[in-house]
């Protein structure tokens, strides 16, 4: 059988047809290599382009000085102080009312159109312009509530920015719990909360913790609603300390106090004429950019230590 | 049914559980029929019958799991005994019959916690927070599941490092620790292979000195090596009831008799 004409013919044709048929793999595999490069490399050139010029500016003494009028004495304490307590604000308030919304939308709300509208809503609310929400915050956190040009108006506008992506970051990350587990633990008599408490949330961490990251690093680079709600462009104090020597030692003041954040202090430097705050603004950027990074750097970090526990 | 009853009122033990009239609803669709089951204390019944015959939406209904999903309905009984409390009554919280009913499901699911922590959550739900009594019905549990031999050394170590075989002996502690009173078995052993299958049909042998067990399986040898009492269901109606080894031998309905032979199935 194997000398047989008929069947080498048939093999040499159905070889061809195969090569055929692969060169379609080549041709989609150089197509993807191309766009990947083209995404990856782009943001390294900008990365790079930025570290060289802002390199030369990254001394101890940019991280511990207000701005100035003259680009070689000005530093960003202002405005990275300025953006760690805003992120406080934020996560303090994002985190809880995000998880408790996600975990109440998937153990506990009836399925009904109620419920439907409202999950819509939310993934709509995370496609909505962040400058609606400054817009928002403007009329609602400042004016109305009269919590003014304040860090807790801009923690709390930038909270209700991610509040979606905590939201939706929870839910999915409950939806990949096996049923199994919530029947097996049900069928041991555990009330719904505590089924919700001693597993839902334990093992639905990694995934809730990965979405609170990426949703402070999405808020920490946020411009526009915080210009929108006021932020100082020029500030040469510190908010007043959370911390006090006299009792009871912890003081709020800081929220009620004017503020300027990491991005709107770069945006301020690029509008300077002087060559010299360019470099300040690379610099602030570079400084932005490694704090992003590391957020989610710690994100993965986290997600690995506490998956490697969890498998199904 | 009744002509079952009365022939085996002589020698049938106690009852445990019966269902009166039970059928179920999973929204519109009747999954089960007026089905009237005995299950008698500290024997082994098990339900067969092939695949969507209701026999697994009868065994969930006995710890109310149907009750953690929207659209599901009872109509008819299950009484326990001796209490004689009908455990699908409105007043009565599913979390209660759970207490009461164990239940071990088709796949191991074990937590992603230790072995320890595995089998001592149904004790920690009930407020169990002793240390040493926690030990001791963890260890009693582990003896009971025929596992604490294999794990006594290394109790605080995931459960998922157990094999297959461990985990579902795992999971049959976690649901022993808590002194059911009835165990029900979802195809326990559909997962494993045939050596942990002996070893958890071996485990059900020792456990129904303990414990009334209501087991549905698949596998028809399975029913007959491990239950002394056999029901066979066909689209949500229970055909035939019996003596296992009557139901195997000599089946009463031409339905089961085919069933059982594997003309049809």
């Amino acid at each position: 059988m194997a000398t047989d004409p008929a069947v080498g013919k048939d093999l040499a044709k159905l070889r061809k047809l195969i090569g055929n048929a692969k060169r379609w793999d080549l041709v989609f595999a150089l197509c993807g290599l191309f766009a990947l490069m083209f995404a990856v490399l782009t943001l390294v050139a900008l990365f790079v382009d930025m570290a060289f010029v802002g390199m030369a500016r990254l001394e101890p003494d940019f991280f511990t000085s207000f701005p100035s009028r003259r680009a070689a004495n000005a530093g960003i304490l202002s405005a990275w102080m300025g953006s760690a307590l805003v992120m406080l604000v934020t996560a303090l308030t994002a985190v809880p009312l995000g998880v408790a919304a996600g975990i109440y939308l998937e153990e506990y709300a009836p399925r009904n159109w109620m419920t439907d509208i409202i999950e819509i809503n939310i993934s709509n609310l995370a496609g909505v312009p962040s400058i609606i929400y400054g817009l928002l915050a403007l009329g609602l956190f400042v004016y109305t509530f009269g919590f003014g040009q304040s860090i807790l108006s801009a923690g709390l506008t930038l909270a209700l920015l991610i509040l979606p992506i905590i939201i939706v970051a929870t839910r999915e990350s409950i939806r990949s719990i096996p049923g199994t587990i919530r029947e097996g633990a049900y069928a041991l008599g555990a009330t719904k909360w505590q089924c919700t408490s001693d597993h839902i949330v334990p093992y639905s961490l990694p995934g809730i913790l990965t979405g609170v990251i990426i949703g402070l690093s999405r808020a920490i680079g946020e411009t526009a609603p915080i210009i929108t709600i006021g932020a100082l462009t020029f500030i040469a104090f510190l908010p007043p300390s959370p911390v006090t020597g006299t009792f009871p030692f912890l003081s709020f003041e800081w929220l009620q106090s004017g503020f300027t954040v990491m991005p709107i202090q770069m945006f301020n430097w690029t509008s300077r004429p002087e060559e010299a705050f360019q470099v300040n603004a690379a610099a602030a950027g570079l400084v932005l950019i490694v704090m992003t990074l590391s957020m989610n750097a710690l994100a993965i970090y986290i997600r690995y230590r506490l998956r490697k526990n969890i498998k199904w | 049914m009744s002509a079952v009853l009365k022939t085996d009122a002589l020698k049938a033990p106690p009852l445990k559980a019966e269902t009166k009239g039970l059928s179920f609803y999973y929204g519109g669709f009747n999954a089960l029929k007026n089905i009237n089951l005995p299950v008698y204390e500290r024997k082994v019944t098990s339900l067969i019958g092939p695949s969507g015959c209701g026999k697994s939406t009868l065994l969930r209904s006995f710890n109310r799991m149907h009750d953690l999903y929207p659209g599901n309905r009872y109509e008819g009984e299950i009484l326990m005994y001796p209490d004689n409390v009908n455990i699908l009554a409105a007043r009565i919280d599913p979390i209660e019959v759970r207490m009461r009913i164990s239940m071990v499901f088709q796949k191991p699911n074990p937590f992603p916690k230790s072995i320890y922590e595995n089998v001592a959550y149904g004790l920690r739900v009930r407020g169990e927070n002793n240390r040493s009594r926690l030990d001791e019905r963890v260890e009693e549990a582990l003896k009971g599941a025929a596992l604490w031999d294999e794990v006594k050394d290394r109790l605080h170590e995931l459960a998922f490092n157990l094999s297959g075989g461990q985990q579902q002996r795992m999971c049959i502690a976690r649901a022993l620790a808590t002194d059911p009173e009835i165990l029900l078995f979802d195809e326990p052993t559909s997962a494993l292979d045939p050596i942990a299958t002996a070893s958890i049909e071996e485990l059900i042998h020792k456990l129904k000195d303990k414990v009334t067990i209501l087991i549905v399986t698949h596998n028809m040898q399975q029913a007959a090596r491990v239950s002394e009492y056999t029901a066979y269901m066909y689209i949500g109606e229970l055909i035939e009831f019996g003596e296992t080894d009557e139901i195997f031998i000599k089946p009463k309905t031409k339905a089961t008799e085919d069933y059982i032979t594997g003309r049809f199935g």
